[in-house]
């Protein structure tokens, strides 16, 4: 089953972060994602620019309006994601505890809807 | 037999349809052929044969279709699943308590799948409408679906947490029955029933695990007071004062024997401890007799794994009893410097206090605690105790 981990985390945490820690905890990133690579698990995975550079856009009546910034004001952004192929929950839930983010935002697992 | 079919189905609306149809096929048959001499075989042969069927006419799932068919044999002789069923009961457990659903989807899910409760009966167990518990079940067994929760035994680096997860749903379901959260009856002995039979059941398949057996022990010596804790006008009677040959003796022996045949295993855990202490309560002929030494030690026991203020107010209770209201007293004190602010809007804190004061004679302090304990409690037989104890210090005041 694929499944996608959503990391998300408090981006003013992530700011205030030394060059030191950004280049450890990419480091963590670096090796987890060779790991699940090796096993067959990882399909793609990516880092996204912070939600101040995002843009949301809604069509309403045929009328397209963009707005800037994320859609919801939450405390935690989506920073990236794992799209990943797993046996079950059970691994793809083991594999979201072994992202770094979790340890200071939280994963959220989302099933894929396949087709 | 539900079990074995969502196994083999992976489909549990299919599974339990299948079940119903069976058992109705049953009803049918027996009275007129005889009761099979396997009945469980020949309720499994059917229920698979009416899985075959659908998923035959539904003309989906043609490999679906033929594991089902090649599943065990046919005509129910040597049936295989009698053996797998009791591995497909466990592994069924603990999809049901996966802590991937809520909390109350897993007590719903537990009570409608492993013990067969109809919806409508779940719903009336928990004072909610038939509507909205189907809707909890359909969106649980959606989950499970949708989102691959797997219908297995959780592998040794989880097994640990999971057993945990099955265990506290259990008790929850006892608690439910036990000191009913809401509703007008105050204790509901259908729902304790049905958990100690579930505890049974999983102790009975998971031998190992002391903590599974330590869960029943408690059960059922908790279970055992029951008739004594409702007085005739339907209050809580304190286990003090509670009439103890109406206790059940039978079920007494079985929970110490429980107990003991847990701890044994030498790997104690917060069950086996409660199940110790309640084990120490049900041997004491009468009030006085209770060896409170060994309750404190136990306490402590428990603390050391489980810390929680709770614990340790019960650990001075044990100790004012055991060595005396001083050391009791000691015990709250220190208790108060450590968790005082997480304690201060709960009645036994100063309700533990005021009875050790009045046993010391400081019958001033004590009415004053007193009436910071009637100040908090909320249920009504409680407060008639204090209200009680009160008056007898009040009244012995200049």
């Amino acid at each position: 089953m694929r499944y996608l981990l959503m990391i998300c985390e408090d981006e003013k945490a992530l700011e205030g972060r030394s060059n030191e820690e950004n280049g450890a905890v990419l480091a963590r990133y670096g090796a987890l994602m060779g790991d699940l690579t090796e096993r067959g698990i990882l399909l793609g995975g990516e880092r996204l620019q912070f939600s101040t550079d995002a843009t949301t856009v809604r069509v309403r009546d045929g009328e397209v309006l963009t707005t800037d910034g994320p859609f919801a004001e939450t405390k935690e952004q989506i920073g990236g994601y794992f799209l990943v192929d797993c046996k079950d929950l059970d691994q793809a839930l083991e594999v979201a505890a072994k992202i770094p983010g979790a340890e200071i935002g939280s994963i959220e697992v989302r099933p894929i809807w396949e087709m | 037999m539900v079990a074995t079919l969502i196994r083999v189905t992976g489909d549990w609306d299919l599974a339990e349809e299948c079940a119903q149809d069976a058992l109705a096929a049953a009803l049918e048959r027996w009275p007129v052929d005889g009761i099979p001499r396997t009945p469980g075989a020949w309720l499994t042969t059917v229920a698979r044969h009416r899985a075959i069927d659908r998923l035959r006419r539904a003309k989906t799932g043609a490999a679906k279709y033929l594991e089902v068919a090649t599943v065990g044999s046919a005509d129910g002789s040597a049936d295989p699943s009698q053996d797998d069923g009791a591995d497909d009961l466990l592994r069924l457990m603990f999809t049901c308590c996966h802590p991937a659903l809520s909390v109350p989807s897993q007590v719903a899910l537990t009570l409608r799948t492993v013990a067969g409760m109809t919806t409508p009966e779940i719903a009336r167990a928990f004072l909610l409408s038939e509507a909205t518990m189907a809707q909890r079940l359909v969106r649980a067994k959606r989950k499970i679906r949708h989102a691959g929760i797997p219908f297995r035994i959780p592998p040794p680096h989880q097994l640990v947490e999971r057993t945990g997860a099955v265990l506290s749903v259990l008790y929850l379901l006892f608690n439910e029955g036990y000191s009913a959260s809401h509703g007008t009856e105050l204790v509901r002995p259908g729902l304790c029933e049905e958990a100690i039979r579930l505890a049974r059941m999983l102790s009975a398949l998971m031998p190992d695990e002391p903590e599974a057996l330590g869960l029943l022990a408690l059960m059922v010596l908790q279970h055992a007071r029951h008739a004594a804790r409702i007085d005739s006008r339907g209050d809580l009677v304190l286990l003090e004062q509670q009439d103890r040959t109406s206790w059940d003796g039978e079920a007494i022996g079985e929970g110490c024997a429980l107990v003991e045949a847990a701890l044994r295993q030498r790997r104690a855990g917060p069950f086996q401890v409660q199940a110790a202490i309640a084990a120490c309560h049900a041997q004491a002929a009468e009030a006085g007799d209770t060896d409170w030494a060994q309750i404190a030690a136990l306490y402590e026991r428990l603390s050391a794994m489980v810390p929680s203020p709770v614990v340790e107010l019960n650990r001075a209770v044990a100790v004012g009893m055991a060595e005396g209201p001083d050391a009791g007293l000691a015990q709250l004190d220190q208790l108060a410097a450590m968790h005082g602010e997480s304690l201060k809007d709960y009645y036994l804190f100063p309700a533990v206090r005021a009875d050790l004061l009045r046993r010391l004679g400081r019958d001033a302090d004590a009415a004053v605690a007193y009436r910071e304990a009637l100040a908090l409690v909320t249920t009504e037989a409680e407060r008639r105790y204090l209200a009680r104890r009160h008056g007898e210090v009040a009244a012995s005041l200049p």
